[in-house]
């Protein structure tokens, strides 16, 4: 078997799971494209071992520590979509905005002083800084 | 071309294109259904490199564990049943990714046609190499150390995972996620507010 079938194979699925993970919204369909990627690594993994014919099967044993380690990490990522899932009742990703800087301010947060806040906090080391009117 | 070759290129598109149906289908549940297509298809990719072993575990652990936990994920987040049109990003999101994939996957392919053009796996009627004896022998002598350590590591994704879903464990989540802060007071997190 030429050596091209494999790697052929692992480098489709691998871009398939690229495109998976970028283009899809929900949170457990972009653990399932990780899955396919990791399944793309195993089969290149296989395909050298076999070829080079290694002694201590270093590619098959690599093998199965992949396949260990995506199931432990699919069990964490779906224990950490599900809390997610039951503080925010989502699982869209691109709704789980929390972390952006330009966002628009909650309702109990403080005003949206964003701008002005980091020259108020550089300004600070002078003097207090001044009251302003927007805020 | 060998018989192995042809089932080889068979079970190679059927995982292709069920891994392009993984990530193209509008009903949640059905991606999860093809994701099982596509391992299957894989662990007998595994089989005609000789690797049984790993065409097992692949089986066994794949197919058997890690789709159905996440059927159970798609049941727990009530994900909608039949045809739904929010899975995928819009159009101009969907539209990069094609290209970054298509991109990578042609830097890929190049590369790797480049290197390995003529090269042959010999998958002569001698080697034991898959055999489950033989894989058993490499990981319990050579590998035996590293076979532990991901003992210990699956045991702390277990406990995570507990600690993680369990309501009445773990930190407090409701006073994480509301402030408490009268709506008078100064925020707590400025970088002025200590000063």
């Amino acid at each position: 078997m030429p050596v091209l079938m494999p790697v052929v194979l692992a480098g489709l699925l691998f871009c398939i799971g690229v495109y998976g993970v970028l283009a899809r919204r929900n949170a457990i369909l972009v653990l399932m494209s990780v899955e396919l990627m990791l399944n793309a690594v195993n089969i290149n993994l296989v395909a050298f071992d076999v070829w080079l014919r290694d002694e201590l099967l270093a590619g098959q044993v690599l093998t199965l520590f992949v396949i260990t380690i995506a199931a432990a990490e699919v069990g964490i990522g779906l224990a950490v979509v599900l809390l997610v899932f039951r503080n925010r009742a989502t699982s869209q990703l691109d709704e789980l905005t929390e972390l952006s800087e330009d966002r628009e301010p909650l309702l109990h947060d403080h005003p949206p002083n964003f701008g002005a806040d980091h020259a108020v906090a550089v300004a600070g080391e002078e003097g207090a800084p001044e009251p302003r009117g927007t805020s | 071309m060998s018989l192995v070759e042809l089932l080889f290129g068979l079970l190679g598109v059927v995982a292709v294109g069920s891994a392009l149906l993984v990530v193209t289908t509008r009903q949640m549940v059905h991606a999860a259904l093809w994701l099982v297509v596509c391992l299957g298809s894989v662990a007998g990719c595994y089989l005609l490199l000789s690797a049984e072993f790993v065409a097992l575990v692949q089986v066994l652990i794949y197919v058997g564990a890690v789709v159905v936990l996440l059927l159970f994920g798609l049941m727990l987040t009530r994900a909608p049943i039949g045809v739904s049109t929010d899975l995928d990003a819009p159009r101009g999101q969907r539209l990069v990714a094609a290209v970054v994939a298509l991109g990578l996957a042609g830097v890929i392919l190049v590369t790797s046609v480049d290197a390995f053009r003529g090269e042959r796996i010999d998958l002569g009627d001698d080697r034991v190499g898959g055999s489950t004896a033989a894989a058993g022998e490499a990981i319990f002598r050579g590998w035996v150390l590293p076979f532990e350590v991901l003992s210990v590591l699956l045991l702390a994704a277990l406990v995570g995972a507990i600690v993680l879903s369990r309501r009445d464990i773990g930190p407090d989540l409701e006073r994480m996620t509301t402030r408490r802060d009268p709506p008078g007071a100064p925020p707590r997190d400025r970088l002025d507010s200590d000063r």
